[in-house]
């Protein structure tokens, strides 16, 4: 499509329009809105529920507006007699076999059927004779569906094929037997599969947690960002008499456009979860006893205040940057950098070398235009699903994609190379990739990285994924998780950048949780203060921390480190320790086994809060309700610990002077790539391997990744959800 | 032989029922001996401009046979000829307009009529690749004979790549369909050619831009491709001489209902109505004609008089308020009651409803209840306007003519025999035909 533009007349009116471009795009822009079901600005044409027909001059009949090309002088009527009777006459045959009990449909109220029959529909029904019944189909603990209500329009259909890849939905049957349904009785698994809720205009498809549990019109809405990955989602929450009851997205064009991920939709059941702690706990003798807050805010100070340098901090990723803030202060306060969120991170060797902030080196929505990319070490769909769906964008339009991972995972497009490597040889094989891309570009190998290069043995399948990189000229190099938990990330960033510089590509890295970003801005890391100013001596890291107690440690934002550290050997670290205070909206088990003071705090939707995501944009939201029970917002108690440490300049009246705070240091602090010379060469790899034991990567489910979704009851009940963490 | 029959001695079979004369007028040999494939063998060695063909076709005034009436010729000058993507030619056999039964005659007996065609087709279009989609339930005997005149044209030399030597390529297959009536719109085919269900696009884009594949392709009826080679062997004037203005050349007509020897008949266009019927051994047990559908059930129906002072063209079926349509009549007589018919119909259709759009996918199911109950004697004389309203509002609002298709019966219906239904309603589901004929009905 042309930037050229078509004068055309709507209703008497002057619209412009871009040429090719259907006349419904037209009319939405200028505000002149016309009646629809099936069309949906992110999907295909399917102009098959008839309800946008409008009169074109000249036209025999009435066209539809979803899929009738703009014509230069062309004359569009979309409230004439003839437009408004076709749509009535379509608005007349959809209602004739949808059953009329909106009272006891959970669609009511936010109905686009029950919303334009009141627009185009009669007070009585002519219709005398049996309605058509469906049968219910089961996709899922995710999706409920009542099928009688289906209107045909195919919406759900059309997503599933075109932006989730998966064709589990179809068209079964004909006439007015026709159903939409899964082929095979399969259940719909996919991690954006909920957007069907959304997508669906009438009751057929809804969301199975939240059904029959309010009501639109008596809810609130709250703009609200998710904390799951680094891409950032915006999401509403809709709460009623204070309780959120259900996530839905929050159109943004440059981040998730009108998607969301089932992780962001579904996790709020955990805030309800019954491991939700809404009480200071501390422990007497042994057992757990509530306290209130003076008295346990006390205990914690004094405890801190006793050991203070010889303190740690564990701070969770997806903790919002104020409270990320706060605790790298309160650390600094206690005259300690030992404050980490990289709590599944294993190599540190060239952590000095840390770019400002672990991004994707590119804005998110850019991803649509890659031409070449590569990504290394990343189960894409599970870490970050709306930028999978990016990349699933970008493939179907022509990029090349090649992935460097442990193991084969699934994607919905096509994979121009794939080149599977154990964590073993995976730094080797990434090695070999440098080198052939060297070749290709005939650029040289940088000094710091020619031992390793020199010692590769590049293969075809090395150069099919330089091909694939060198395709276009949008291209990027990406690691994912998969690499930054892997005993050698030093080495596979060194040799990734170096590629990205040789290859001409934007280089990133998809760091874990929310504000993997943040954090670094935030100074929650041991080697950097806020803004990224370097610490006179760096701290101990999550790894150090948990491997050699100290005397004290702070948990923060829910972590639970069996899982959050994937270290299954913490807990005798912790059991050498004198003092463990977590500061978590839940308490499990393991919490309880390991700490002395519990804290209850507000989850990310019971907290005023910033994350920034991996293209560096700050984004707050205010919350959507008050924390349960005695809990308080996560900034607020570590104010009132600075306070009663006495440590300076910790008068905070609200987030947002925390955030205006941290703003302020940041600011003039340019992001930059990776700019280090780190080593890599077969001795040193070789020693970093024996350091780390057997070279293995954890590659954990996507309903396991926080506290929060791990307690999303629906999300567990999925396939993903019942999965394993994989070893590799 | 009658005098009619003798009148019309010299102008029956003149086109793609000429072999018919013949032994075994579906193999190779028989149509070579008609002068078959000459056209197609000239064109290999002269290879003339393909755009004169395509001047030749139009110059004819050949229309589409499958119903809608299109220019042949036209259509094919749509097709971006000098594109080099990969292009398609598909010929509609999918033949289910009920009443029509001329395609599967022309498979059955002169195969190689439409393989000629095709392959001029193809040429004239600069396409290599065709298919032929045949519906499901012709695999007894047209499918087969048509596949073993393929299989003797490969054989021949007659197609492939190169073709002796000309650089010509053209390759023809045949799918056979799964036996949906909405896979005879083109663009449901084309859908079901893909392997996926039939369910028409919506246009635009039209197939010459976006068809098979997303590739331009053309589709034509059969009897519009079979039509082909003999019009360029006699001659475009020849063909436009044959019938009246707007309707060159000649139909085969398909007769049936009541007619004592139902049967095709291939005459020129404009033949008169009521000359058809006599040739059609004129009405069963010399009953008197009530009313006609003269082509195929999606056309509105006339009542017998009128049909009986129509020629059938282009024109005049459309001036008696019908369309020509597939050329296919049924025939009904005095003992016809008008609302089993309708119901009949509209049965038909929304049986035959692809689904995907919703005033066809609820409506037809509705107009048919109406009339269920109608029959029934459970309906209330409004529910008559009611029928009439919701066909009015199917008419003109779908993604294809299907839904055109079975609103326009019941309007005609509703237009002429009204007072048949009204009746029915009145009197508890009795039909005023069974009464007024009494014994002579049942």
């Amino acid at each position: 499509m042309t930037d050229e533009v078509v004068n055309i007349e709507v209703d008497g009116v002057p619209v412009q329009a871009k040429k090719g471009e259907m006349i419904i795009r037209a009319t939405d822009r200028a505000g002149l809105y016309v009646p629809r079901f099936c069309f949906h600005e992110k999907l295909s044409v399917a102009a098959n529920c008839r309800m946008c027909l409008v009169e074109v001059e000249k036209a025999p009949k009435p066209q539809p507006a979803c899929a009738t090309p703009v014509a230069p002088g062309m004359k569009v009527f979309t409230k004439s007699p003839r437009a408004i009777g076709a749509q009535r006459a379509v608005m007349e045959f959809l209602l004739i076999n949808h059953p009329l009990d909106c009272p006891i449909c959970d669609q009511g109220g936010e109905c686009e059927l029950q919303d334009l029959a009141v627009g185009f529909g009669r007070d009585a029904s002519r219709y005398n004779e049996r309605k058509r019944v469906v049968q219910d189909e089961n996709l899922g603990p995710l999706i409920a569906t009542d099928m009688t209500r289906c209107i045909h329009c195919t919406r759900c259909i059309r997503f599933t094929e075109e932006v989730a890849g998966i064709q589990e939905l179809g068209m079964i049957g004909r006439g007015e037997h026709m159903k939409v349904r899964t082929y095979i009785e399969s259940v719909v698994n996919h991690e954006l599969a909920g957007n069907v809720i959304d997508l669906c205009p009438v009751g057929a498809l809804v969301s199975k947690p939240y059904r029959f549990s309010a009501r639109a019109w008596e809810m609130t809405s709250a703009p609200l960002v998710s904390p799951h990955d680094a891409v950032g989602t915006n999401l509403y929450g809709h709460v009623l008499r204070g309780r959120l009851m259900r996530v839905v997205p929050r159109a943004n064009e440059a981040i998730n456009e009108a998607w969301i991920a089932d992780r962001d939709r579904f996790s709020y059941e955990g805030v309800y979860s019954a491991d939700r702690l809404e009480q200071p706990l501390v422990r007497r003798a042994g057992e757990w006893v509530e306290s209130d807050w003076e008295g346990a805010l006390m205990q914690v100070a004094q405890g801190l205040k006793a050991r203070a340098a010889d303190s740690g901090f564990l701070v969770s990723g997806s903790a919002t940057l104020e409270e990320l803030y706060l605790a790298a202060r309160l650390a600094r306060g206690l005259g300690t950098h030992n404050i980490d969120h990289r709590l599944r991170q294993r190599d540190f060797r060239d952590q000095s070398s840390d770019p400002l902030f672990p991004g994707l080196g590119m804005p998110i929505a850019a991803t649509d235009d890659l031409t070449g990319l590569l990504v290394i070490g990343s189960n894409l769909r599970r870490e970050v699903p709306i930028l999978a769906h990016r990349v699933r964008k970008a493939a179907r339009r022509g990029a090349q994609v090649a992935l460097l991972n442990p193991a084969h995972f699934s994607y919905q497009f096509p994979v121009a190379a794939y080149l599977t490597s154990a964590p073993r040889t995976l730094a080797g094989d990434l090695a070999a990739v440098l080198a052939a891309a060297a070749e290709a570009a005939a650029r040289p190998v940088p000094a710091h990285l020619l031992a390793a290069t020199q010692a590769a043995r590049v293969g075809e399948e090395h150069r099919a994924v330089v091909r694939a990189l060198l395709s276009g000229e949008k291209r990027a190099v990406w690691l994912g998780a998969l690499a930054t938990r892997h005993p050698q990330f030093a080495d596979l960033r060194a040799l990734a950048a170096a590629l990205a510089e040789i290859a001409g590509a934007s280089w990133g890295v998809l760091a874990e949780g929310g504000n993997g970003a943040g954090a670094y801005l935030a100074g929650a890391v041991p080697h950097r203060e806020a803004g990224g100013k370097a610490a006179a001596a760096a701290g101990l890291t999550a790894r150090d921390m948990l491997q050699r107690p100290l005397r004290a440690y702070v948990l923060f934002g829910g972590v639970e480190p069996s899982v959050d550290a994937l270290d299954p050997d913490s807990a005798s670290v912790f059991a050498r320790t004198e003092l463990v205070v977590a500061i978590t909206p839940f308490v499990s088990e393991e919490v309880k086994r390991i700490a002395h003071v519990l804290l209850p705090i507000g989850t990310f939707a019971e907290t005023s809060g910033s994350y920034v995501n991996c293209e560096g944009l700050w984004q707050s939201h205010g919350g959507a309700t008050a924390p349960l029970g005695a809990a308080r917002p996560g900034w607020k108690v570590l104010r009132v610990l600075g306070n009663l440490l006495g440590l300076p300049g910790f008068d905070y009246q609200s987030s947002e002077e925390v955030r205006d705070e941290l703003r302020a240091l940041c600011a003039g602090v340019s992001p930059q790539g990776y700019r280090g010379t780190h080593a890599v060469t077969p001795a040193g790899a070789a020693s970093a391997a024996a350091a780390a034991g057997e070279v293995r990567v954890v590659d954990l489910p996507m309903y396991q990744i926080d506290a929060l979704v791990r307690r999303a009851p629906s999300l567990q009940k999925t396939r993903e959800g019942r999965a394993p963490a994989t070893t590799y | 032989m009658s005098d009619l029959e003798a009148k019309y001695a010299d102008k029956m079979n003149l086109l793609v029922f000429e072999p018919l004369k013949l032994e075994r007028s579906w193999t190779l040999p028989a149509y070579r001996s008609i002068g078959g494939y000459d056209v197609w063998e000239k064109l290999l060695t002269e290879k003339p401009d393909r755009g004169s063909i395509i001047e030749q076709v139009k110059a004819s005034g050949l229309r589409g046979r499958g119903g809608a009436g299109f220019p042949t010729g036209t259509k094919w000058s749509f097709m971006p000829r000098n594109s080099p993507v990969q292009k398609y030619l598909v010929c509609n056999s999918d033949e289910s307009e009920p009443g029509t039964c001329h395609d599967r005659d022309i498979l059955r007996f002169n195969p190689h009529a439409l393989i000629e065609g095709l392959a001029i087709a193809g040429y004239a279009t600069n396409t290599t690749v065709a298919y032929n989609y045949i519906r499901g339930e012709f695999l007894g005997e047209p499918a087969p004979r048509f596949e073993a005149a393929l299989r003797e044209a490969y054989e021949a030399g007659l197609l492939g790549k190169n073709i002796r030597g000309s650089g010509v390529d053209f390759d023809l297959y045949t799918f056979i369909g799964a036996g949906a009536y909405i896979c005879g719109e083109e663009t449901g085919l084309l859908e079901s050619l893909e392997g996926k269900p039939g369910k028409p696009r919506f246009k635009p884009p039209f197939p010459a831009n976006f068809g098979l594949y997303g590739a331009p392709t053309t589709v034509n009826n059969t009897l519009s491709f079979a039509s082909v080679p003999t019009i360029l062997r006699k001659g475009p004037a020849w063909f436009a001489s044959l019938g009246p203005a707007n309707s060159a050349g000649t139909m085969i007509f398909s007769f049936s209902g009541h007619v004592a020897k139902p049967r095709n008949l291939e005459l020129p266009l404009g033949t008169p109505f009521a000359d058809l019927l006599e040739l059609n051994g004129g009405m069963l047990r010399g009953a008197k004609l009530k009313a006609v559908i003269p082509g195929g059930v999606s056309v509105p129906v006339v009542p017998g008089d009128i049909m009986m002072k129509t020629n059938m063209d282009y024109d005049s079926v459309k001036a008696a308020g019908s369309a020509l349509g597939t050329g296919a009549a049924i025939i009904m007589d005095e003992t016809t009651c008008m609302v089993r018919v309708l119901e009949r119909i509209s049965r038909f259709y929304k049986s035959e409803s692809c689904g995907q759009c919703t005033p066809c996918r609820e409506g037809t199911g509705w107009m048919n209840r109406l009339l269920q109950r109608m029959l029934a004697g459970e309906a209330r004389r409004e529910e008559l306007g009611l029928l009439l309203d919701v066909a009015n509002r199917i008419e003109g609002h779908t993604i294809c003519a299907f839904g055109d298709a079975s609103a326009w019966p019941v309007q005609s219906f509703l237009k002429h025999y009204r007072h048949e239904f009204e009746y029915m309603i009145d009197h508890g589901g009795r039909s005023l035909v069974t009464e007024q004929l009494g014994a002579r009905a049942a």
